[in-house]
């Protein structure tokens, strides 16, 4: 993800923008173009145009008009104002940053260290057998990670069992997911656990590509396997993890739903509900109120597009690496 | 080269293989549970506590008899597989064509296509706008609006284009003087040098698709167009199980609520075992995948 300037064919010549010069372009090359047609249309139809359908969040939509043409009527920021002065916006607002933020905190940093242990290994066998153990969540879909989580945490399930076995709760059992305080443990746990595996391949990758003769030289320095980590091996793979480091701070405001529908209830939704899942619910499950939510939905991709933007500036002068 | 073993480089090593395999454990221990619950005799499933690691009371495949015999996860699977094979061709198609004309050197409007279709990464409708066009376009509740939209994928194409650029320029330059066209160029020469990203961008597609749910719940109102993932949803989730009790001649209240638990253990294993069973052989792709896509964010 060394992800610098482009390199430039250095015998490219300077292209003139005539209307010449694109016509000679589309005579040498119209298959290329007939080509780009359909790709151009596809990201236009399925990209662009919901992208144009923004403007909703600044109209009172009518379905029978849509949201380009005359007779529109603009409300300017009302619906923004509605939701900022509304009940939900602390909310989930709120449930937004912290369960973004404790991934961050605590999944982030998981592959990290699984991959840094997984270098020590030196028995080849064992070591892609446990590598091949800590995909298999990966691959499972979200609906049966969901189920599970379920049947996990009701009473007499595996991980509610475990809970009372270790005192919780006073020794009782009782069902996890109906506990308030345990939403966000549950979420954040099930990501590391998802994800610990394969999230560890870029850092694996990356480890792989240190050259093998610093250690050496550090051996014959009579650096120890700490220094040798600490000096060699965290800075071959630092580039790496800023890189992941502005994915990840660049989607702070984004928290997957999906988990969230899929696990939350009447009696956790106080502190499971997110931005995205409240636009589902607004927008589309409970009420058709698609004007407003997609002013909800656009707050939230400001947001996140900012953070993008911001942690990209950040990175490219602290430490030369950038997104873009 | 020789490395002294020192009392802490043993101890150290004992700590690191005992926790590594501790992870690798929980990693496959649910499913492993799932896998033995779903062959126990449902009243001793009822009153178990914690985690089964073998199949309670005589092995029994009777949960797997009622799941089998339920039309609405036979539906689910053949809807799926339709879905997974139509989604992967398209996106496959779309990836190949979009990787080899931005990775054109001589393509005028090559910078401005990449632009364009990056800064969707970035930035984008959103679900509700999404839904409104798929609806216009008279695709809601057809299987276009599961086939469709995310199929060309920008993440996939930048690994296609970065792969692309690997193939040395004069190929191309030799096959144009033989006067081969563009298609013959990409579908002849470029893709058979391709193998790898190919299969890596099948895998990709077809895993996704076969996982998800989401966009089916946004779009999909006909019971007959469910995908499998739905379908679990109502099982899994909603705890709802009264087709499969329906349909496999359960009427008693009491045996339908003994076998709920087989049941969902059962319909877990049905819906993930194909995805278990090839993973282990697949996933050196999907390393593959995050490497070349790593060269290039």
């Amino acid at each position: 993800m060394a992800g610098k300037t482009e390199k430039v064919a250095p015998v490219q010549k300077e292209r003139k923008w005539t209307i010449r010069a694109v016509r000679r372009d589309i005579k040498m090359n119209w298959q290329i173009y007939l080509l780009a047609i359909p790709i151009l249309a596809y990201f236009i139809v399925f990209n662009y145009i919901p992208m144009a359908g923004l403007a909703m969040a600044f109209q009172a939509y009518d379905m029978k008009k849509g949201f380009i043409g005359p007779g529109i009527d603009w409300v300017g920021f009302k619906w923004f104002a509605e939701f900022v002065s509304g009940p939900f916006f602390w909310r989930t607002f709120r449930n937004t940053f912290l369960i973004s933020f404790y991934s961050l905190l605590f999944s982030f940093p998981m592959p990290i260290i699984f991959a840094l242990m997984l270098n020590e290994v030196k028995n080849t066998y064992f070591k892609k057998t446990i590598q091949t153990m800590s995909y298999l969540p990966y691959f499972i879909s979200m609906v049966v990670i969901c189920g599970l989580i379920k049947d996990f945490c009701e009473v007499g399930g595996m991980l509610s069992t475990l809970v009372q076995s270790l005192g919780g709760y006073g020794g009782t059992a009782v069902s996890l997911l109906e506990k308030k305080e345990l939403f966000r443990v549950i979420y954040v746990g099930s990501d590391i656990w998802q994800g610990i595996g394969f999230g560890s391949i870029i850092y694996l990758a990356a480890l792989s590509s240190i050259d093998q003769e610093l250690y050496e030289a550090a051996v014959i320095d009579g650096a120890g396997r700490w220094k040798q980590t600490w000096h060699i091996t965290l800075p071959g793979i630092a580039p790496t993890i800023i890189i992941m480091l502005i994915m990840r701070m660049g989607s702070l405001f984004s928290v997957g739903f999906e988990k969230i529908i899929l696990l939350y209830n009447d009696l956790t939704m106080e502190v499971a509900d997110v931005i995205s899942s409240y636009v589902y619910r607004v927008g589309i499950q409970v009420s058709a109120r698609y004007d407003y939510s997609t002013a909800v939905g656009l707050f939230n991709s400001v947001i996140n597009f900012a953070l993008l933007i911001i942690t990209n500036a950040i990175s490219r002068k602290v430490s030369e690496t950038s997104l873009f | 080269m020789v490395q002294r073993r020192t009392v802490g480089k043993t101890v150290f090593d004992i700590i690191n293989y005992t926790v590594l395999a501790a992870i690798g454990i929980a990693c496959i221990l649910p499913m492993w549970h799932v896998l033995a619950a779903s062959f126990s005799q449902p009243a001793k499933l009822l009153a178990a506590r914690g985690t089964i690691l073998w199949p309670l009371g005589n092995a029994t495949a009777e949960g797997y008899r009622l799941v089998f015999n339920n039309t609405n996860i036979a539906t689910g699977y053949g809807n799926t597989l339709i879905y997974v094979v139509c989604y992967t061709v398209i996106g496959l198609i779309g990836t190949l064509i979009a990787g080899y004309i931005l990775s054109r050197p001589y393509f005028m409007f090559k910078n401005i296509i990449v632009f364009i279709v990056t800064f969707t990464m970035m930035f984008n409708g959103g679900m509700v706008p999404t839904f409104i066009v798929i609806r216009d376009l008279h695709m809601y509740d057809t299987r276009w609006a599961i086939i469709l939209p995310g199929a060309i994928s920008v993440f996939n194409i930048i690994i296609m284009r970065t792969s692309i650029q690997g193939i040395p320029n004069s190929l191309e330059e030799s096959a144009k003087l033989d006067g081969a066209g563009n298609m013959t160029i990409l579908f002849r020469i470029f893709v058979p040098l391709l193998k790898a990203t190919i299969a890596v961008i099948i895998l990709y597609l077809a895993v996704g698709m076969w996982n998800s749910w989401f966009q089916a719940m946004l779009y999909i109102r006909t019971t007959e167009l469910r995908p499998l993932q739905l379908v679990l949803r109502e099982i899994l989730i909603r705890n709802d199980t009264t087709t499969i009790m329906q349909q496999g001649g359960m009427d008693n209240r009491q045996d339908i609520d003994q076998y709920q638990r087989l049941v969902q253990y059962c319909t877990t294993i049905v819906a993930t075992l194909p995805i278990l069973c090839i993973y282990p052989f697949v996933q050196r792709f999907f390393v593959t995948g995050v490497m070349i896509g790593s060269l290039k964010g």
